[in-house]
């Protein structure tokens, strides 16, 4: 591997409630080379956020070190800004602001000269799609017009390094795809370094490399989704027979088939007074064999259905929950109520509802 | 790999001005993009204006010119005091929108982004205090011309101070928006009241002329009465002068430990 982009070495983060400390993030230990694109995959709480907070500079870790785009986190935060575009889980144009004037302010911000602001904010307006709403003010733009400005404020300088912060949280499902697209457009054409986190494990399957799970403030797991899935998933064969009797009688024989227990334990399994379920790496290819060898035992299945792994069975393997029950339940990390998400209402699901309305035309 | 703007490392050594530059021109685009914002903020001075100094005016001896020309300075010390004093709310909400994260993020000295809205904030103020002025003339108000311009230039120190210690308070009650407002609120009536501005301390008991003499607005206020009447050697412009620039001082060095705090 190149020269790491992004090199963590233990980063540990802990926040103070009340009386209360709260490890946000333990140890967290990794490296990323230039040109990847990994998402940190976990529920609300999971300390993604402050992860990312402390690799972009905005908190300073409790211990450990990080170096990303060449510099240290801590002592050379200066040239750690310089090289990285962020975009965090809230709006990063100010709403009183023109979309327009903020990415030339943004420009000026990075040391670019004012015909070079110009230019590139052109070109971003151009590829990102802004172009009918450069000159309103932020607060006017649409939820996934908004996002666009986002990425858009966060490329201004061409950075080899971007993160973002639940990029697509809150958008519809078009405006989505829509932001995806322009994320990968942008990588395979400059080779940009994509860090993200999301809680959509749909968007860490079907758009990232590299998945890295996070649960209560630790990576859990560290892979390509195909590999996560096979190695800690599994597809999921469910077999009806016509009786219980039957039933009993093919789970015997899957057992002797299949050998071992399966990810969950259990060999064989059964989601009902006739059915059976297998989950398996190979499972689909399992499929058609355990059917013939039923057959030659003198049972003849029903219904058979082959279901492939989730990212979210990974995450139930690895910790026993599911994404979706760890997202409202008990986020151990706890970012709700402490300082992390920066904002009184850290629900991600709704980025834009702690704006106030009230304050429209108030700017002096 | 498009690397071609980003700077170099040569680049990086700390420019300081260069960005509080940066940050006021920033601060300035949605106030030249829509300049009539500038008068939203002078309703409540027009209303003092409209409707206040008729009282005085009636309930006084002097001629209307004269009373003008004591309550118009206060009126100005008022633009401040209710402007520039509750900025801090912009950076407030910028902080709950998410754009002052961004911000952070950006290369820029950390001075740089308090210092930069604090001293955008001079650019309303003179707006603001050359529009009363103006609407004050045809009703008998004659500034000193002289007196006048050292009378702004202490009012953008006062609004320089006011203002970052406005957005101080903003950085430390960081997503609790109700806990600035009532700050704001408790202290804003208070200075307005003990700084003579809208009605004469001499009158007032001797605790309240005590705090008063403390209080460094009405100092600001006494400087700017005197300066615009033209009694330029009047020794309250001097400690209307040091008033201001100490509160000026405070304010700054208050507000850049607020900011490089925030995250």
């Amino acid at each position: 591997m190149a020269e790491p982009i992004i090199e963590a070495r233990g980063l540990t983060k802990h926040f103070t409630v009340g009386r209360r400390t709260v490890e946000a993030v333990s140890d967290l230990s990794f490296a990323v080379a230039p040109g990847e694109l990994v998402a940190f995959l976990g529920p609300n709480g999971a300390g993604k956020s402050t992860s990312l907070r402390m690799l972009t500079t905005l908190i300073e870790p409790t211990a450990g070190d990080a170096r990303v785009a060449g510099h240290d986190i801590r002592r050379e935060a200066a040239a750690v800004r310089a090289r990285i575009g962020y975009v965090g889980q809230l709006t990063s144009g100010s709403y009183a602001q023109r979309a327009r004037d903020e990415l030339l302010a943004q420009g000026a911000f990075h040391g670019m000269s004012p015909a070079a602001s110009r230019r590139r904010a052109d070109d971003l307006i151009e590829s990102l799609d802004l172009a009918p709403f450069a000159t309103r003010t932020v607060q006017k733009l649409s939820g996934g017009q908004k996002r666009r400005l986002d990425v858009a404020l966060g490329l201004m300088h061409a950075p080899p390094l971007l993160f973002l912060d639940e990029p697509s949280t809150g958008l519809d499902p078009q405006s989505r795809a829509n932001l995806w697209q322009h994320i990968l457009d942008l990588r395979s054409e400059h080779g940009t370094t994509i860090f993200l986190t999301t809680h959509y494990l749909e968007e860490a399957d079907r758009w990232a490399e590299r998945v890295m799970v996070m649960d209560r403030g630790r990576v859990v797991a560290d892979d390509t989704a195909a590999r996560l899935k096979s190695e800690l998933a599994g597809d999921t064969l469910t077999i009806e027979l016509p009786s219980t009797a039957e039933a009993d009688r093919a789970a015997d024989v899957l057992a002797r088939l299949v050998g071992g227990g399966g990810p969950t334990g259990e060999a064989v399994g059964r989601t009902g007074e006739a059915s059976i379920t297998v989950t398996r790496p190979d499972g689909s290819r399992l499929l058609p064999q355990a059917l013939r060898t039923l057959d030659e035992a003198g049972l003849h299945a029903v219904s058979a259905t082959g279901v492939p792994p989730t990212l979210d069975d990974v995450f139930l393997a690895l910790t026993g929950r599911t994404l979706r029950e760890s997202d409202h339940g008990d986020g151990a990390g706890g970012e709700s109520g402490t300082s992390e998400s920066g904002t009184s209402g850290s629900d991600p699901s709704e980025p834009a509802a702690a704006t106030d309305p009230a304050t429209e035309g108030a700017y002096r | 790999m498009s690397t071609d703007t980003a700077p170099a490392d040569t680049d990086l050594r700390p420019t300081p001005v260069r960005d509080t530059w940066h940050v006021m021109v920033r601060e300035l685009r949605p106030v030249l993009r829509d300049p009539f914002s500038v008068t939203f903020g002078l309703v409540q001075p027009l209303v003092f204006l409209g409707l206040y100094a008729p009282l005085l005016i009636g309930g006084s001896d002097q001629p209307a010119g004269q009373v003008l020309q004591w309550f118009v300075p206060g009126v100005l010390v008022m633009i401040v005091l209710f402007g520039t004093g509750t900025v801090g709310s912009n950076l407030q909400y910028e902080m709950m929108t998410g754009s002052h994260e961004r911000t952070l993020v950006a290369p820029l000295s950390r001075p740089a982004l308090l210092v930069g809205r604090a001293l955008k904030e001079i650019v309303p103020i003179l707006a603001q205090s050359l529009i009363i002025v103006l609407v004050s003339m045809p009703f008998g108000f004659r500034p000193h011309p002289g007196g006048l311009v050292l009378g702004l230039l202490v009012l953008t120190v006062f609004g320089v101070g006011l203002g970052s210690l406005s957005y101080a308070l903003a950085l430390a009650t960081k997503g609790r928006d109700w806990v600035f407002w009532a700050v704001q609120q408790s202290l804003i009536f208070p200075l307005l009241i003990l700084s003579g501005m809208l009605l004469p301390l001499d009158a007032g008991p001797g605790w309240m002329r005590l705090v008063a003499a403390f209080n460094p607005i009405n100092w600001v206020t006494r400087a700017e009465r005197a300066a615009i009447s033209g009694e330029l050697t009047d020794p309250v412009v001097a400690w209307g002068i040091l008033s201001a620039m100490a509160l000026a001082t405070v304010g700054l060095i208050v507000g850049i430990r607020g900011m490089r705090r925030s995250n």
